[in-house]
């Protein structure tokens, strides 16, 4: 433990930036993965145990196009475009099979494409880890901001993340296809007798919980390394997020996702043995209090 | 149309029989032939997060097998290499290694794996006594300690505190030149990580008494993202940081700490950042991080170890890791032992290969010696330099003093209470 650390950084306007700064865009990317698997559950009721894989798929996806056109936009589109599009075959050809049957039969078929999608990026990319490299735009001296240290990227970064939560945010809550969306999730058998179809909308939800994820991926790409098996680690942190936000929550998902960002980036300095101890301890602690989590619904 | 047949014996049954004839008298012939090859059986990590190390071996290690039995192979037998995947699992390693010897007949072991997995192959060795050549693992315990000492197991890997000892007084030099008092560290958080850093503390204090730790970091092993730490490291604002980071976990470090400035801010000294997997994979390499060598073929500065760099390249389309050479010279001690003891008999291979000294692409001065008393590998090109972002990537490596080594190396099992 390093409490005159934390409480001299906590002092320091310089410190405080930076250390906000990191918190904050660890949290948005944990934002973006674990807002889709929130939304995944909130209106399929299924536990996506391979949404991972679409993180990891995104970075890949967007490295490849980065390589091919050089264009970091495009790259970032492909990211989230191409996991989109994975993630509604993925859905319509087989999570689709497992909506009605037993939790353990989801998280089954969850695994093992955890592992087929894992052999897939071995096969096709190798099994190697890749580096994408940081676009040249982006290959600039750090911003000073009262003192504190904050790359350019991560602007961009939390920007899109943030943009993200907006969009996601609104769209849900005030456009008619969010009204849809929320009504499939609160009773598909009415929705789909007044003619709704109720199939496009679960392989839209998916689309665009791993497009979310992909993006992620995708805005990771250049600054952590790519290999078979990187959306695990994603996930689980992920998977606490959810947990401290209330399942099917977006707004949980948001503060969770900057909470344990915070954690991390602030732990590290105060209690740099207990930082990854230090989120299970806050998920023990908000699960004993609000066992639904802080934003999510009581069960009926 | 029916089809008549005469009686008699028909051109079939002829060709049947005359087929089993040829089979029976060509089967002693056949016998023999693999009574000739000798079998060695291999585990090593071919799938997972480190596959790429293990396909490395693979390759370096066919790669010199064929040169072996190109020229008649070891005492006339053929090399067959028999390598299997443990998915660096220890008890994984530890039954293939069983399986090799008992079902498969190998005569000897090369084991490829990574520390934790070789102490379990190094027991099968010692229950089997088969002879074991360990070609991966850098734990100085694995030999230094008299309790893992059996007379049919030998290291043929660069070990632990050799790096720790030529890294700390590489560092302090450059310490004391550029007065670098305040240092941070920043390694993974598992025993190799542990056990290295603070080796290289300890050394590095020794050689420049008045440097100062002001700041350490665990991250966990395979963490995604490193930006707390690296942000932690820039609050504390010291003079120089040592990571032993490796692999993807080091470009991603690098990566994310490019963006804030911080190789510009400190001297970044990481040991195995002179490897091809890291330095061809990072798209910005900073210039200037002094790093010790892992395999780069511009050291040893020999047309021999470029040559063998480049001849891997050829055949397999990547430069070799830091496990390729050390896998290579393994065949290269064991074919030099064979002829010494004019036997593949494995007491008498082992016995040869005790203390003997052969020419390498890898060595300092041209040799490597298996040393007699720990049976582990010495003299091998040993040296830290610092990157440029395009080949030779490290330009100028300063070559580490091998009796200083052996000087600390003695000082050091005596602390550790092993002689």
């Amino acid at each position: 433990m390093d409490l005159d650390a934390l409480a001299s950084c906590l002092a320091s306007p310089a410190c405080l930036v930076t250390q906000t700064t990191s918190g904050l865009i660890i949290g948005m990317l944990l934002f973006l993965v674990a807002v889709g698997l929130t939304l995944i559950f909130g209106v399929l009721k299924v536990v996506n145990f391979s949404h991972g894989a679409f993180y990891m798929f995104g970075a890949y996806f967007a490295m490849t196009a980065y390589q091919l056109t050089g264009s970091f936009a495009l790259a970032m589109l492909c990211g989230a475009a191409g996991t989109a599009l994975l993630g509604l075959i993925f859905e319509r050809a087989f999570m689709s099979r497992v909506y009605g049957a037993d939790v353990l039969m989801q998280l089954l078929v969850c695994y093992a494409f955890v592992l087929i999608f894992d052999d897939v990026v071995r096969m096709i990319w190798g099994p190697e880890f890749k580096s994408m490299g940081m676009p040249s735009a982006f290959q600039v001296p750090p911003l000073f901001i009262a003192g504190g240290v904050v790359p350019p990227y991560y602007l961009l970064l939390i920007g899109v993340a943030l943009a993200a939560a907006v969009i996601l945010g609104l769209g849900l809550a005030r456009s008619r296809i969010g009204k849809v969306i929320r009504a499939a999730a609160h009773n598909p058998g009415m929705v789909s007798a007044l003619g709704i179809n109720t199939g496009l909308i679960y392989g839209g939800v998916f689309a665009l919980g791993g497009m979310l994820a992909g993006l992620a991926g995708a805005l990771a790409a250049p600054v952590r390394s790519l290999t078979p098996g990187m959306g695990f680690s994603v996930l689980i942190e992920s998977f606490i997020v959810t947990v401290i936000g209330g399942m099917g929550s977006i707004l949980g998902a948001l503060i969770g996702a900057l909470l344990i960002g915070l954690i991390r980036s602030f732990g590290s300095l105060g209690f740099p043995l207990f930082t990854e101890g230090l989120m299970y301890l806050f998920m023990v602690i908000v699960l004993v209090s609000r066992p639904t989590g802080l934003f999510g619904k009581e069960v009926a | 149309m029916t089809r008549t047949r005469k009686p008699g014996i028909s051109r079939r049954a002829t060709l049947a029989l005359m087929g089993a004839g040829a089979a029976s008298v060509a089967a002693p012939w056949v016998a023999r032939a693999q009574a000739k090859t000798i079998k060695i059986g291999m585990p090593t990590i071919l799938s997972g997060r480190v596959a790429q190390l293990g396909t490395s071996s693979r390759n370096a290690v066919m790669l010199e097998v064929e040169k072996v039995n190109a020229a008649g192979g070891l005492a006339g037998r053929q090399i067959e290499m028999v390598i299997r995947d443990s998915k660096g699992q220890p008890q994984e390693a530890a039954r293939i290694a069983r399986e090799l010897v008992n079902t498969d007949g190998c005569e000897m072991l090369f084991d490829g794996e990574a520390s934790s997995g070789s102490f379990a192959v190094h027991e099968v060795a010692r229950d089997l006594g088969v002879l074991c050549i360990h070609t991966c693992s850098e734990a100085s315990s694995l030999t230094a300690d008299p309790k893992q000492h059996i007379p049919n197991a030998f290291r043929c890997v660069r070990q632990g505190i050799h790096d720790s000892i030529v890294g700390a007084s590489y560092a302090a030099q450059i310490s004391k030149a550029k007065g670098l008092k305040t240092w941070a560290t920043c390694s993974p958080d598992y025993a190799y990580g542990r056990d290295t850093t603070g080796e290289f503390v300890l050394y590095l204090k020794k050689f420049a008494p008045d440097v100062e730790i002001i700041s350490e970091s665990w991250p966990k092993l395979f963490q995604p993202d490193y930006t707390e730490v690296v942000t932690k490291i820039l609050q504390a604002k010291p003079q120089a940081l040592y990571s032993c980071l490796w692999g993807g976990d080091l470009t991603s470090y690098i990566d994310q700490a490019n963006i804030y400035a911080m190789f510009s801010q400190m001297e970044v000294f990481a040991v195995n950042m002179a490897d091809y997997t890291a330095l061809t994979v990072v798209k910005n390499l900073p210039k200037g991080i002094h790093s010790g060598d892992r395999y780069i073929k511009t050291f040893p500065p020999t047309p021999e170890n470029a040559a063998w760099g480049d001849a891997y390249k050829a055949k397999y389309n990547e430069y070799p890791t830091n496990w390729s050479w050390q896998n290579a010279t393994a065949v290269m001690f064991l074919d030099a032992a064979v002829k010494k003891a004019n036997s593949t008999d494995g007491k008498k291979v082992a016995e040869a290969l005790t203390g003997l000294t052969i020419k390498c692409p890898f060595g300092a001065d041209g040799t490597v010696t298996m040393r007699a008393e720990d049976r582990t590998l010495v003299g091998y090109a040993i040296g830290w330099g610092t990157t440029i972002p395009q080949e030779p990537y490290v330009p100028d490596v300063k070559a580490g003093d091998w009796k200083t080594i052996f000087e600390l190396e003695a000082e050091w099992k005596k602390s550790k209470g092993y002689t």
